[in-house]
This record gives structure tokens, sequence and C-alpha cells, in this order.
């Protein structure tokens, strides 16, 4: 599926290690078992967003409250595409003050921890850090670490459970269970649209199975002719009745990243 | 002449759209109120002071490739002088290349891993009046140049000039333990502080592993005090003169990185000052995620500290800590570490709590602090100044 590229941050894990694409199975195909046909869709929806090379955007978040109040942080990430291993990620906070120029660089990975580092301008260090943080709540806000990082197929196992309409368009309901350790979730249920694979909602289930948080993805706009990438989500946190609203906006493909540009050293002096 | 217009023309155009918002300007406003927990020793000293602190940062690139980056620094002290500073942190110009990096003017450089000592930072000297947590340095002049090839970085630093440890004044608190002449170093180097020192530091991420192995040859940032070597101030007391040594050190500084462990290593060991000693930090943290069906982190922290000098206050001493991170919309958090000397029990600790206020403030809370120590102990000489201070920052 193709959760955005968020990401930002310290998140996450891209993926992957799929050098060749084995025979893939058709989503369409209703003979399949619905573990087969649930991975066949994730698959589907990965497929499509392959080949884009590099991005990169600017990000604001709203966040509130149960009690209403507001606050918003601004950032700016860019992302490598890897071609046999996990995606290459760089964000840096420009909003608030505080963490004005914190960057974090994340080479991600499918099961295994991702390389996770953070560079703090106050104290001019770059500080290799731990990746247990997948459940920890990016930024204080509704979306965990591993809510914002790319979904990699071999992260999940699959269930297809039904293909049902949503709003104009008709949806592949499939449910997901994490392969990798630490997660927050038991399990997770994604809308993707069968015309593009696009995911408009996901329901997040806690350890204990209750629902937990359900995320909205909408304004989708299409890139280089191919890339779809949601200009707002929604998160809403069921069990606190917080929110928090993502708004994408200057996303740029094929900007001309090396693997250079994701060092520790390009950490270092990142603006 | 008029080819070479006509094909840098272009050039311009595009360095100068490609520099479009590479103008960066932050700036930190501080407030600063420090309470002492016993009374002053001295006259001059006080049980509560207030400071304000300011520092701007200005970057400019001028293309992808080059950048200037401008970072003064100037701090107001209600009691000591000495504290009332200024220095230019960063003034440098930076060039990035596929394979390499140069750095020249003034900048500063951290090394290391652990969290309760620095031992193989030394690049900068300490800013002492700053914070005794020796993490505030001084703006060191620097030609850096890094090369970057397949594994890790090779990094050569020269360092023309010598910056001298800051030490409070006579009126400051918390003090070290003595009154430093702040006036008169003595040099070993007939080069005084006019010596260009070199460092040369490997450094490489191998799967879970970060390495550094770095050597430094130049003058020590660490002064040693000559018991028989002092002027008299105003008042007839002694004000130590400090000694800067020209010393070797090689270092190691290791961490791995597991999913909920680190494991932390830094070793160095120096010759140049008397005979060659050893001194390591080695421990570890422990990261326990949403703690008790909470979104709140807690980090656990052991660390051994071990050095081979008689005068060494952490000479064979254990720490212990936590890191709290609530996760919250203020992005609260919290480290205490306490450190206790295995030998007779003479025991530190400091606590730092922050938490952001509206967008622009963040609020800090720290205390430092000694107990239970014993008279032999060279930390006797810094009991009495635990303080606990208050701090507002604003951010722009």
């Amino acid at each position: 599926m193709l959760l955005p590229r968020i990401a930002v941050i310290a998140a996450s894990f891209f993926l992957l290690g799929h050098t060749q694409v084995q025979a893939q199975n058709d989503p369409m195909d209703k003979s399949l078992s619905a573990e087969a046909r649930g991975k066949a869709v994730a698959e589907e929806a990965y497929r499509r967003d392959r080949g884009f090379g590099d991005e990169e955007a600017t990000l604001t978040m709203n966040l509130q409250d149960a009690r209403g109040r507001e606050r918003s942080r601004q950032m700016r990430f860019r992302t490598l595409e890897r071609e046999h291993e996990g995606d290459w990620m760089i964000a840096v906070f420009d909003n608030p003050g505080d963490v004005r120029g914190t960057a974090s660089l994340t080479h991600s990975k499918a099961l295994e921890p991702d390389d996770q580092w953070l560079f703090l301008p106050a104290t001019n260090r770059v500080r290799r850090i731990a990746s247990n943080n997948k459940s920890t709540p990016f930024m204080g806000s509704e979306f965990s670490f591993e809510d914002l990082s790319d979904q990699q197929v071999e992260k999940y196992t699959y269930k297809y459970l039904r293909q049902e309409p949503c709003g104009e368009l008709s949806c592949h309901v499939v449910e997901q269970y994490p392969a990798y350790e630490h997660s927050g979730y038991s399990r997770q249920v994604v809308w993707y649209d069968t015309n593009e694979y696009r995911t408009h909602k996901v329901e997040y289930y806690d350890r204990r199975e209750r629902l937990l948080k359900t995320l909205t993805m909408s304004d989708y706009s299409q890139f280089l002719d191919k890339y779809w990438r949601p200009m707002r989500l929604e998160m809403v946190n069921h069990q606190t009745s917080n929110r928090t609203l993502l708004t994408y906006s200057g996303y740029q493909f094929q900007v001309g990243f090396s693997e250079r540009d994701f060092d520790v050293n390009a950490l270092r002096s990142i603006r | 002449m008029k080819r070479l217009k006509s094909s840098l023309l272009p050039l311009l155009a595009l360095a100068a759209a490609q520099s479009a918002g590479a103008v960066d300007i932050r700036a930190n406003l501080s407030a600063e109120y420090q309470h002492f927990f016993s009374a002053p020793e001295r006259s001059g000293q006080a049980g509560d002071n207030l400071s304000l602190s300011f520092e701007p940062e200005f970057y400019y690139a001028f293309a992808n490739r080059d950048s200037v980056t401008f970072t003064p620094f100037v701090r107001w002290d209600e009691s000591d002088s000495e504290r009332s500073h200024g220095d230019i942190r960063k003034l440098y110009w930076h060039r990035v290349e596929q394979n390499w990096e140069l750095r020249a003017g003034i900048d500063q450089v951290f090394w290391g891993v652990t969290e309760s000592v620095h031992l193989v930072n030394i690049v900068n000297q300490i800013d002492l009046v700053e914070s005794p947590n020796a993490e505030e340095l001084l703006g060191q002049p620097m030609i850096h140049f890094t090369w970057i090839p397949a594994l890790g970085n090779v990094e050569l630093f020269l360092l023309p000039g010598f910056r001298e440890r800051t030490f409070p004044g006579r009126d400051g608190r918390p003090g070290v333990g003595l009154q430093v002449d702040n006036d008169n170093a003595h040099y070993a180097s007939g080069a005084g502080d006019k010596r260009t020192d070199i460092a040369l530091r490997w450094s490489a991420t191998h799967g879970i592993w970060d390495i550094g192995l770095a050597h430094f040859s130049g003058t020590s940032r660490e002064p040693r005090f000559d018991p028989q070597q002092f002027s008299l101030n105003r008042h007839g007391e002694r004000e130590y003169i400090p000694l800067y040594e020209v010393i070797d050190q090689t270092s190691i500084d290791l961490q791995s990185t597991t999913e909920s462990w680190l494991l932390k290593l830094e070793a160095i060991t120096r010759n140049g000052q008397g005979d060659r000693f050893s001194a390591a930090a080695s421990g570890v943290e422990y990261t326990f995620v949403g703690i008790g069906g909470t979104v709140m982190d807690l980090g656990v922290i052991g660390e051994y500290l071990y050095d081979e000098r008689p005068e060494a206050v952490l000479d064979d001493d254990i720490a212990i800590g936590l890191r709290l991170a609530l996760n919250d919309f203020q992005s609260t958090e919290l480290v205490a570490v306490l450190l206790r000397d295995r030998d007779n029990g003479s025991s530190s600790f400091y606590v730092e709590a922050s938490r952001r206020i509206g967008d622009s403030f963040r609020l800090e809370l720290e205390a430092r602090g000694t107990t239970h120590v014993d008279r032999h102990d060279p930390l006797k000489t810094l009991d009495g100044d635990g303080f606990v201070q208050l701090s507002l920052g604003y951010f722009f």
C-alpha cells in the first residue's frame, strides 16, 4: 500500500530486499486464498509505487487534543528509493523553534531494525539511536513512527476480507498483521481502491484488539503521470479523541539526490 | 573573456536559482535563574544568580556545494564577570563534494557516545563557565578535511591557535574547587597558544556498530594545576595558574545499537602530562517503549567510569540514570544521573528536564549537587555549590 512517504524523521523503515518480484498473483483473482489475495493487493500497490527515484516535500502537522487545543509543526523530508534494500530518508524540522534544524536520517529495512541517526543542532552531534520506537508517537502526534514508514510488502502477513464501495470507487479491504517486532498493533484494516491501488483508509487495532485509530487519506495528486500521493492525511485516535492532520505541499520528484545526500555527513550539514 | 562570460552567465543564473531560500537565520535568547542550596563561601558570591544569553545563527548557501555559517554567542551574568563573555562559536566556509568535504574557519566538533562523561571529545575547548557538564564548547579555529571513501570517514583537523578553558571567577558559582587565574596561563610549548595542533579520526558504521578511532597531538584542552604555581588576587587569595602541556591522545569510541539496547565505550590513553595514563567509560542504555500502557519511553542508563589519575574525580565510579520522554505535545523530557564513587561512596547528581511552551519557548529545569562526599575525595572541593536552575529559551 502507499502510505505516504511521510515519514519523517527518524521514522522508519522502508523496504526491502525483494530483488526480483516473484510471479505476482492477480489481486482480482477470486480463486486465490484470502492470504494470497491479500498479499497480491499489497504487492500491486507497492509495485505501482516503485521507480520514483527520489522525492522531497514539505509537511505541516496540525495536532489537536480532545480539549480542542491546537499545535502546528513544519518539516521537510527527502527520500531516496533504494533497489535492493530499504529506502533512505532525511527529515528536517523547521518548527517549533526549539527543534528547528533537528534532522533525522533513516536507512530502512523490512523486518530488521532500521538504522537511524539524529542530528541535534544545539549540541552539534549526530547520534545513532535505537529503533525500537516503532510505536512511539511522532512529535507528540497521533502518528507513530511505524505509521509514517513506507509500507513494504514483507512487513506484514495478509488476509483479503472483501470488496466494497468506497465513495465513488470500489475498494479491496485487506487485513494485515505486522511481522516485525515492537509494533503497537495487533492488526490493521486497509482500504485500497481497485483502479489505482491508492490507500484511502486504515484502521489500527491495538495489541488488545481494540480499535485505536483511523487514518483517512484524501486529496490525491498524481506525479510524473504515475505516482499518487495523498495531500491530506487525518488520523483520529478513538481512545483519546486526539487528532492529527498532515498536509503536504511542494512535492518534487527526481530531484537528483545521491547516496551522498543521505549519509551522516549530509545529516550534519543539512538545512 | 566574452566566451567566459557567456559560459558563466547560465552558471550564475543556476547558482542564483539554487540559492533561492538559501539564507537561514535563527536565534535563541535565553534567561536563566540559579538558586544555590548552600550559603556562599566568598563575599562576592551570591545565593541567587540571574543570567541572559543570546546566540543567533546566520547561514548562507552560495550554491549547492558552498555555504558560510556564522554563530556568535554572548552571555551576561549578574555575579560573575568571567561568565559574562562572548565567543564566536562558528564562522566557517563549507564545501561539499562527492568524496570529500572541507570546512575552514571556526567550528565545533563533538566526538563520543557516553552520557555521564565525554572523554574522547577533544577538538574544542570546554566553555566551562557555561555549564559544568562540559557540553558547551568554545569555537576552535580549524581546517577540517573529511575524506569519504567507501567505508566510513577519514577526518583531518589542523587546529591553529589554542583556546584556554574558561573558569568561573571569584564571584562565580558553581566553582571548580579552586580559584583559577584566568589571565596567566602557562604553556609547556614555546609556541604558547600559537601552536598548531592536529587531529586525525576515522569513523564508520557497520551493521549495529559505530566506531571511531582518533589521535590528537597538541596542547591539552585540560590544564593541570601545580600547587606551587599561583598568583594572589587583591583579596590575598591564591589563584592557581593553569598549565597547558603538549599531549598525545589516542582514543576509541564505540557504540552498538540494537532494538532496545545501546552499548557504549569511550577510552583514551594520554601521554604528556606526567606519566602516561588511561581512562575509560563504558555502559549500557536500555529503553522501555510505551511504559505502563502510556506513550512514554523510559531509558535506563548504567555506566562505569575509570581514570588512572589519582586526582581524577571520576576515577572508579558508577553512573546510573534515567531518561524519560513523555512524547507529548510539548516534548517533555527528563534525564537524571547519579554518579557514585565505588571506593568511598562520594556521589554527585544532575537532573535536566525540559518542556516546550507554545511554539517558540522552551522551559528547562536543571539541578546539580553532591551528596555523601568523603572528605578525602576530590569531589570535596565541589561540595557546597549544588544548585537548581530554571531557564526559559525563546527560539526565533
